[in-house]
């Protein structure tokens, strides 16, 4: 076994649901043919609400083999979680059953953990609202599940069948770069061997819409719902909503080296700071994210000019996209200006805690084929966002290393480098 | 008491719904002479503003536009904008 | 060498008693904070009974624009943390802002917040949902806020794994400290005693209907029918050995010296639970020999399956009756993700004092084989303790604090 200190961590396996497609092949066209996924909410009537556009997901739970009572048991975002689970399982070519179950563990990232199920279920148990005294004897039994996201890595560990380490990490919207960053620490300090980690969130429900509305923090485009998110344009105005789902194996290099595995990349830096100035708000110098990105590109070993691509957290509201611009600036010097940078929330919004997770798969996918997804929707910059967006359609690339970031309410700032093993290293 | 049903917005009106919907910052005396100080003195952020907003729009069925909010930086400017609104209600 | 991380500072919120000094006084006394529900009326529901935290004068402990955007559990937190470096006797706004984080763990977030917004919406509708929703509730928000209010821009962090979630942050703040970090908070308040939050609870069919409050949480008892819920828990100041000593610490409490998780096999699997599994490792981790290990603070289901597993693990780590074993939770409830940063601390405060704190009510039922301390503490050098958590579904972490060297 390699020594802790000397291991690292790889990709081996990538499982995705996203808007405008389930699974990775149809997750990485609708990506480089620069389209969109954004369309007027149709879960419910969204007519009452300030923003009624979303990313959804078309997702027929039976049809990627969950069971009724799996389906009854568990809320959208599990199921999401447990399908791109196994999608990565069987990418991966790695025998589950023959592992060690002690050394293989999950950590699985949601910003808002079972909201779909628990805004349905206290519509019914307090009578749409009208009761204070809400009546448990319309509660569904598994509600406990809803109450406390665990249940999503608890379902996904029974999946794979891991009996390690196994937990949610929920920190807003950075729990999809921060969780697989989690599993990555575990595998390198030797505590597991192999990690399903990765994110999901299904946000999309009445009480989510509200809550943005009020501060709002999403965008109003309702008459041109394909066209609405807009990160880095001068006419952006606020998010999209979306969900989805992408859960990683992660394992130990020299063993997957071993076992001959296909290796996307190596999760070769990763550290998250805070910005402890706001809530919501965000600090114009972006200087925590560009904390964050100097430690993950030390960590790695990496210099600023050897990023090929930024995959940004790019939300479109008007201040993200100036305040991570300003992070990259302060981060990557001169390169910033160099280095092409796109948000893929133009295409597929934005699904909280399971973005991150998501952004991962396309910066990994990237890398696979030597292709930098675009920014949608992008035809006329903010002129105090001047770096290289990619606008609106794909780039053939060469793409060995990617950082990827996001940035959360709470403070919570985030930085991941993506890397091929084989790299030159400081 | 809300003057809501008089069709006015007082002082007294705004400092009643900051205390609600935000609070108050212990270093300042918000029934002291606040109409010119900004927000942001009385220690009022971005939030507060929203939530403050939205209370005043429920309180008294107007509708103060995303950018009429945002661009308000003191309590008489806040104040006159909602009696702005009220008058132009239908009565 | 690796960093060693310590515990310096406490600050705790309990139904039997708010801040270190009472919480342990009334620890050792056996007097229990468990009663009926005052929050709400309970007589609709099977359960009645709680360990609420009453007298906690949120508004003259925190500025007040804060309480607005508030749950109760958040208010808990921003207190206990501003206790925790009191107690460290840190300023915080005085220390280097990346070089100091908060780890937290969060049960069900700010669930009487959402309660209240879930109201809204669909009693009035989407205009009346508070501007605070947004974050109030969520999972992270803890972390969020307690780094806010005191300038702290290192690595934060917050994990979800039910009742095992506790000790899941105090290690993450460890894994920061050895990543070179100097200080971290670490910990969790919860509370989610709130009509909504109560029928979520109970829906896991583990919450006991006793109505009386010395009979109703019995763990290891022949009597045993599930757990009282409480409200509350612990954040601790976890600081990097050579940091505290430098800038000479009013104390060290201890070392978290030894860490491991594990999850149980998938229910029909009929292979064991992972809970010694779990045991065993962190002894490892700890490089402690179980009879090194005085007390084992329990995790405590209070249900006649998980009890013996819990007591099975336990004799077959450290022999029948092979160390003594306590669950102060009986005086508080169980807390979800507070209580194991609870237990961090009762046992810290028992390796300072040298007395372990009492079980209180429970008559040992005869098929546990463990020496239970019963009713009265019991004075016994301390020098190292485990404490243990589960969480639904089928979570174990499993933690080693030991003396300061």
């Amino acid at each position: 076994m390699t020594a802790a200190g000397d291991r690292r961590v790889v990709i081996t396996g990538i499982g995705v649901i996203a808007p405008g497609g389930v699974g990775v092949k149809d997750f990485w066209q609708l990506l480089t043919d620069g389209r969109t996924a954004t369309r007027r909410i149709s879960f419910f009537d969204p007519s009452p609400f300030r923003s009624q556009v979303a990313a959804e997901v078309d997702f027929d739970p039976e049809l990627h083999g969950l069971r009724p009572q799996e389906i009854r048991r568990m809320d959208r975002a599990a199921q999401f979680a447990v399908v791109t689970a196994r999608q990565a399982v069987r990418d991966s070519g790695l025998e589950f059953d023959a592992l060690d179950p002690l050394r293989t563990g999950v950590t699985i990232g949601s910003a808002v953990g079972a909201t779909m199920g628990l805004d349905q279920e206290y519509r019914t148990v307090s009578d749409g609202g009208r009761l204070d005294l809400v009546d448990h004897r319309y509660a569904v039994p598994h509600l406990y599940n809803y109450l406390v996201p665990s249940s999503f890595a608890a379902e996904v560990a029974w999946a794979v069948g891991a009996e390690g380490p196994v937990s949610v990490v929920s920190t807003g919207c950075t729990s999809g770069l921060d969780a697989v960053g989690y599993a990555a620490e575990v595998i390198r300090e030797g505590t597991a061997d192999v990690m399903v980690a990765g994110a999901t969130d299904a946000p999309i429900s009445p009480i989510t819409v509200a809550c943005f509305d009020a501060i709002k923090a999403t965008t109003p485009r309702n008459d041109d719902p394909e066209h609405a998110s807009r990160p880095f344009d001068a006419s952006r105005n606020g998010f999209v909503l979306g969900e989805g789902a992408a859960v990683f194996v992660l394992e130990e290099l020299s063993v997957a080296r071993a076992r001959g595995a296909t290796i996307y990349a190596e999760v070769a830096g990763y550290a998250t700071r805070s910005n402890a100035f706001h809530m919501t708000g965000l600090r114009p110098d972006g200087r925590e994210m560009a904390e964050a990105i100097r430690v993950a590109l030390a960590e790695a070993r990496l210099d600023p000019e050897d990023i090929d691509y930024v995959n940004a957290h790019g939300s479109g509201t008007k201040q993200n996209d100036r305040h991570e611009t300003a992070a990259f600036k302060r981060s990557l010097g001169e390169h910033a200006w160099r280095v092409p940078v796109s948000s893929i929330k133009s295409m597929i919004g934005h699904s909280l805690g399971a973005i991150g997770s998501i952004e991962i798969a396309a910066s990994v996918l990237a890398m696979t084929h030597h292709v930098v997804p675009p920014t949608a929707n992008l035809h006329n910059p903010d002129p105090e966002c001047d770096l290289d967006y990619v606008p609106l359609v794909a780039r053939d690339w060469r793409t060995d290393a990617v950082l990827s970031v996001g940035s959360g309410f709470g403070g919570f700032q985030s930085a991941m480098v993506l890397a091929r093993p084989d790299r030159d290293r400081r | 008491m809300s003057t809501a049903q008089t069709g006015s917005f007082t002082d007294d009106d705004l400092r009643r719904i900051l205390r609600e919907g935000a609070g108050s910052d212990e270093s300042v005396d918000l029934d002291g002479d606040i109409l010119d100080s900004t927000f942001e003195e009385l220690g009022y952020d971005s939030l507060a503003l929203l939530e403050t907003g939205s209370r005043i729009e429920r309180e008294y069925q107007i509708t103060l536009e995303d950018d009429a909010v945002s661009g308000v930086r003191t309590p008489r400017e806040l104040i006159d904008l909602v009696q702005q609104r009220l008058a132009a209600r239908p009565s | 060498m690796t960093a060693r991380a310590v515990v310096t500072g406490l600050g705790i919120v309990a139904s039997n008693g708010i801040g270190r000094d009472a919480y342990w006084a009334a620890t050792l006394a056996g007097r229990s904070g468990i009663g009926r529900i005052t929050r709400f009326d309970p007589t609709p529901y099977p359960a009645r009974l709680a360990g609420e935290v009453s007298g906690f004068a949120a508004e003259e402990l925190l500025p007040s624009r804060l309480l607005p955007q508030t749950d109760r559990m958040t208010r808990f937190a921003l207190v206990g943390a501003d206790w925790a470096f009191a107690d460290a006797g840190i300023r915080p706004q005085e220390l280097p802002e990346f070089d100091m984080g908060v780890a937290t763990a969060s049960h069900a977030g700010g669930f009487e917040f959402g309660q209240n917004e879930l109201k809204a919406l669909w009693s009035r509708g989407g205009q009346y949902v508070s501007a605070y929703q947004s974050f109030a509730w969520f999972y992270a928000v803890n972390s969020g806020q307690i780094s806010i209010r005191n300038g702290m821009r290192g690595p934060s962090s917050v994990v979800v794994s039910d009742q095992a979630g506790g000790l899941d942050a105090v290690a993450q703040a460890r894994r920061q400290i050895r990543k070179g970090i100097p200080l971290m908070v670490a910990g969790a308040m919860d509370s989610s005693i709130c009509p909504w939050g109560w029928v979520a609870q109970i829906a896991c069919g583990r919450i006991s209907v006793s109505e009386a409050p010395d009979r109703a949480y019995l763990p290891f008892d022949a009597e045993a029918c599930g757990y009282v819920p409480g409200e509350g828990g612990a954040l601790l100041i976890i600081e990097e050995a050579d940091h505290a000593r430098r800038r000479e610490a009013p104390q060290v409490y201890g070392e978290i010296a030894g860490y491991a998780a594990t999850f149980d096999p998938r229910p029909g699997s009929g292979r064991d639970s992972g809970l010694r599994r779990a045991i065993e490792q962190a002894l490892r981790d700890a490089e402690i020999p179980p009879d090194g290990i005085d007390v084992v603070f329990a995790d405590a289901a209070a249900t006649p399956e998980l009890d013996q597993v819990e007591a099975t693990a336990i004799t077959g780590v450290f022999g029948p009756g092979g160390v003594p074993v306590t669950a102060p939770k009986t005086m508080t409830g169980r807390l979800y993700s507070g209580a194991a940063p609870l237990d961090l601390a009762a046992a810290l405060l028992s390796i300072r004092d040298g007395i372990i704190p009492p079980t209180t009510h429970v008559r040992l039922a005869d098929r546990y084989e463990i020496d239970l301390v019963r009713n009265a503490p019991r004075t016994a050098p301390v020098r190292a303790a485990l404490v243990l958590a589960r969480g639904y579904g089928g979570f174990n972490s499993a933690m080693v604090v030991r003396a300061p060297t």
